[in-house]
């Protein structure tokens, strides 16, 4: 056999690059180059550096997984096409008729609730059927439902302009908009994982918890009235909070979905649906994995965080209530990844631990905001 | 690796306290909530201030000594482990590995020389990214050691040394030299409100001082060169390098009336700049001037002027005295014995309250008000919350005033209707006239002669109850009639004869309000559903005003909003030492995740100068999915590599 033939040497991701990849790229960069010349009046100089950064970061993750790319594509065209219709005028939401029932921004966040119920049912049915084929249309409404999401928030962004151009924001300000970002970044990370390892049979864990959080959005607007866009706090308006609140996102939506996992695992582990789940190494490596992103993420956002409070509030750490639950959350998944890292443990232990990680995560993204005041008084219920 | 796990937990556990015990309010709240006892109890172990609790530092300098001590013992073999190659493997041991695979003669390329296979691993290890070591063993066996991804072990030593730095910048913005201080007696925190010059030096911070977290309270148009650290149940004062003066401070609103911005023009003065150096500070924008960060904290009135005009409640007639104060200061009304002292304590320009009877409608700005509570001379006091303008209440317009005895108490508001001027001169009138007893018998006549009867003695009857019925609601209100009835009616009668005075009362209150009218020769009322609904609301609000606690009524006329700043003023040298931290922090975190140490051996037996077989042995230092598929993948191509 002749050696030349043989060659092992991985492509870089460079040269792994097709022609549609690169104008995927080019799109982004045009959108941003656009946005840039629309409303550069309304950016300072971070904002800008956000914009053409979220182009390369959104190029590159599109490049890595072809699947958000669509995603990308599919909600910069959905929601432009809706911003058409809205034509500047803020009651068109309740006129034209594709607004009124589908892509108004409050009609596109409970499109997204309506699908991620079903597939949540769809993915447990597939569970039951073992039917790869269920589990198929529970992905597939499970990335429309995330579709349907974004197009949801970059509306009401577009929205909470027409309202008055000094009241316009990011909506991730308030426990209603991070509520939406929740379900959206923790399905996306599990679509990920699904789309890596396989894992459909997960689906109805991690939706669950997603789940709960719509069920959340839908008392919220319909009992609290919540879904009112609100001008911003002098507090909030900064460059900080279009990467602080994503950033701790990632971190609360992988600490979730770890949890989720871990919860599979532990039935796994008692024979409960053991022959239905992956096995036992995938699920702990997965929950490894969302811990170890988890984790990262986390501690960018405090960090973040603690340099946003020091030119906000006079001091990069205050112990505030906030501030300190996100140091225990930090110090229980530390320990955690030092359980497992250097003393190499595995199995139930750490999943229970994953598990009750989610009542402490819970906490301090909720529970500090109901029942304790500080600073970060702005999501109370 | 135990003891770094329970420092974890313990800091954690200690950090919730923390949390859910509010802290560093004003002590008094405290001995209210928990009594004197659990008050000094927690004193004592410093849970109003957990954070700069010594058994609190205490944990987290066990945490850095632990931390250290990682790294101390650990750096070394880290170090070894990202330089070494691992070449002195021996064969033995490099079977007994669980991902190891053997590629015997037969699966070997029969045509090769030992020294091309080796240069064919070799390319191969270098194109999977492996850097590599060659070592002939003793037996004339090549061994070829290879690794991959071994700054991983770098991510241990930048995230741990990032500990002891963030702890480390913190320790120097912390309070620990000023507590060391204070246990030296070097520094002693004041308790007392007394004017900041006469402050002891033994309270004061100089400028030198390297750290703190000062405020400063400015109103508009003065200027200081001093803040205050607030400390426990004290403060200390902070000296300035430089001087700061308000010039201007703004709030602006939202159409919907919340605040959009808070805003300081302020001026800095110091002998080191040529000219003034003025700058707008506002929440997000800071200024930093020589190291130390100037920032917009909050803001509260800065002595508003607040003009009243003074009615007495209790008096038949409608004189009012005036009454000039200022926010933070005090006043007097009364005379002799009953003089009571007015301390005006805030006045707000804008209210912005929800009046909609559902709650559901939009709040709207309901214009000033003033807080101030009376005091008498036994230093019993209650306490005023007045708007200055009529509020919509069900439709109607009412001046509002609300009065409680303990700060723990709802307002209870009395509320006074407009007069057809929009004033409340029109109810005090009205008071004026239902208070004063020489009208009784007129307001008594103007009754009888509308009423039925001719007997002059049933009249004469009739006029006498009027009469009785105005003394008794002139002493007390409704509350004093229901007495009244409840003294000398039976039981069973009383329901009949309240409504029979009730009646009464209406029909006396037009009179009296006509008579008032008549007497400031304004135009009459007719009696029809309008007029009673006032002359009830003016009923209303006089029987309510025998509970307003204090004769003294005092109408906010006019003001002159002054505002003062909040500042607050901060040095922390240890900001740059945290963000150094961070950074190394993140960037250890994802070396460890993401970057994955690897390490092959491949092991090349000699049979002359052929090969006779090749051993493969794998190890990562996290053994996960990952790993196992690499080594299938790896496995695999080695055997076609070889074949």
């Amino acid at each position: 056999m002749n050696t030349e033939t043989l060659n092992f040497t991985p492509k870089t991701l460079w040269q792994s690059l097709k022609v549609q990849d690169w104008l995927y790229a080019l799109l982004l960069v045009a959108g941003a180059i656009f946005a840039y010349n629309q409303y550069s009046q309304f950016m300072d100089i971070y904002e800008v550096s956000f914009l053409f950064g979220a182009a390369a970061v959104f190029s590159y993750l599109g490049w890595r997984w072809k699947g958000l790319a669509k995603l990308v594509i599919g909600v910069g065209i959905i929601s432009l096409f809706s911003i058409i219709l809205y034509d500047g005028d803020q009651a068109r939401a309740t006129q034209a008729f594709l607004l009124k029932f589908l892509i108004s921004s409050q009609s596109a966040i409970m499109w997204m609730n309506v699908l991620f119920i079903l597939a949540m049912f769809i993915y447990w049915f597939a569970l039951y059927k073992r039917s790869d084929f269920v589990g198929r249309v529970a992905s597939a409404l499970t990335w429309s439902a995330v579709l349907f999401g974004f197009v949801g928030l970059m509306v009401r962004w577009y929205e909470s302009y027409l309202i008055a151009p000094d009241v316009g924001h990011i909506p991730i300000s308030n426990l209603y908009e991070v509520f939406i970002l929740f379900c959206l970044i923790t399905s996306l990370l599990y679509l990920h994982y699904e789309s890596k390892f396989n894992t459909k049979q997960l689906g109805g864990f991690v939706l669950l918890i997603i789940n709960a959080a719509v069920v959340f959005i839908l008392w919220y607007r319909f009992d609290r009235g919540a879904d009112a866009i609100q001008p911003l706090v002098p507090a909030l308006q900064s460059y900080w909070m279009k990467i602080h609140v994503p950033a701790n996102f990632v971190g609360y939506g992988s600490f979730s979905l770890a949890a989720m996992v871990a919860s599979a695992y532990l039935l796994s582990k008692k024979g409960i649906l053991t022959s239905r789940l992956p096995s036992l190494e995938v699920l702990d490596d997965v929950m490894y994995k969302a811990i170890a992103v988890g984790f990262a993420f986390f501690t960018i956002a405090t960090i973040l965080g603690a340099m946003w409070a020091a030119e906000a509030w006079g001091g990069y750490w205050s112990w505030d209530p906030k501030e300190t639950w996100a140091l225990i959350v930090w110090l229980n998944y530390a320990a955690w990844l030092h359980l497992r890292m250097v003393k190499g443990l595995r199995g139930p232990v750490l999943a229970w631990w994953a598990l009750i990680g989610l009542l402490v995560t819970t906490f301090a993204f909720l529970g500090v905001n109901m029942f304790l005041s500080g600073l970060h008084s702005y999501g109370e219920l | 690796m135990r003891f770094a796990v329970s420092m974890l937990t313990v800091l954690g556990i200690a950090s919730i306290i923390g949390t859910v015990l509010k802290q560093n309010e004003p002590y008094e709240n405290y001995i209210i909530k928990f009594g004197q006892f659990w008050f000094e109890a927690f004193e004592k172990l410093g849970l109003y201030d957990v954070y700069h609790a010594a058994w609190f530092l205490l944990i987290l300098l066990f945490l850095v000594i632990s931390t250290s001590l990682c790294i101390y013992r650990n750096s070394p073999l880290m170090v070894r482990e990202w330089k070494t190659f691992k070449e002195h493997a021996a064969e033995k041991s490099l079977r007994a590995f669980s991902h190891q695979a053997s590629f015997s003669q037969s699966n070997l390329n029969q045509q090769a020389e030992t020294a091309e296979t080796k240069a064919k691993l070799a390319n191969y290890l270098a194109s999977q990214g492996f850097k590599f070591k060659f070592n002939t063993q003793q037996n004339g066996d090549e061994l070829i050691a290879a690794k991959a991804g071994t700054h991983q072990r770098l991510g241990y030593i930048f995230t741990h040394v990032a500990m002891v730095v963030i702890f480390f910048g913190g320790l120097l913005d912390g309070n620990l030299p000023l507590k060391v201080q204070e246990l030296l007696g070097q520094k002693k925190i004041e308790t007392l409100d007394i004017p900041e010059s006469q402050v002891p030096a033994i309270s004061r911070l100089t400028i030198g001082n390297p750290s703190f977290r000062a405020n400063m309270t400015l109103p508009e148009g003065l200027s200081d060169n001093v803040a205050f650290v607030r400390v426990r149940d004290g403060y200390l004062v902070q000296e300035l390098p430089f001087r700061v003066a308000l010039k201007d401070f703004r709030i602006e609103h939202y159409a919907t009336g919340q605040p959009k911005s808070f805003e300081s023009d302020i001026v800095i003065t110091d002998s080191d700049l040529k000219q003034p150096l003025t700058k707008t500070i506002s929440v997000n924008h800071p200024l930093i001037y020589k190291g130390i960060a100037i920032y917009q904290s909050d803001f509260q009135d800065g002595g508003s002027a607040v003009d009243f005009k003074v009615w007495d409640l209790t008096k038949s007639d409608i004189q009012t005295s005036m009454l000039n104060g200022e926010i933070f200061k005090k006043g007097s009304v009364g005379e002799g014995s009953n003089q009571l002292t007015v301390e005006f304590n805030e006045f707000r320009k804008f209210n912005i309250i929800n009046l909609s009877p559902d709650g559901k409608g939009k709040p709207r700005n309901v214009g000033p008000n003033i807080t101030y509570k009376l005091r008498d001379a036994t230093g019993q006091a209650r306490e005023y919350v007045t708007y200055m303008q009529p509020m919509k209440l069900d439709g109607k317009f009412y001046f509002i005033s609300g009065m409680r005895e303990t700060v723990q108490e709802d307002f209870k508001y009395l509320r006074i209707p407009v007069d057809d001027d929009f004033e409340m001169d029109g109810f005090m009138r009205f008071r004026a006239a239902m208070l004063d007893s020489k009208l009784y018998p007129m307001i008594a006549q103007k009754l009888t002669a509308n009423a039925l009867t001719k007997d002059t003695q049933l009249q004469a009857q009739f006029e006498q109850s009027v009469v009785q019925l105005l003394t008794t609601f002139a002493a007390g209100g409704y509350t004093n009639v229901a007495q009244a009835i409840e003294k000398a009616v039976p039981e069973a009668e009383r329901e009949k004869a309240a409504q029979a005075y009730i009646k009464m009362l209406n029909g006396a209150a037009f009179e009296a309000y006509n008579l008032s009218l008549a007497k400031n020769k304004k135009p009459l009322l007719v009696f029809n559903n309008d007029t009673q609904a006032l002359l009830q609301d003016n009923l209303n609000a006089l029987s309510d005003s025998f509970f307003y606690g204090t004769p003294h009524y005092l109408q906010l006329v006019d003001f002159k909003h002054a505002e003062a700043s909040g500042l607050q003023l901060t040095k922390s040298p240890g900001q740059k030492w945290v963000y150094l931290g961070s950074v190394l922090l993140v960037i250890g975190i994802f070396a460890m995740f993401y970057i994955r140490e690897r390490r092959i051996w491949l092991l090349v037996k000699k049979n002359g100068d052929k090969p006779s077989e090749v051993l493969f042995a794998m190890s990562a230092n996290r053994k996960n999915l990952d790993f196992d598929q690499e080594f299938e993948r790896t496995k695999s191509q080695l055997s076609q590599l070889l074949a």
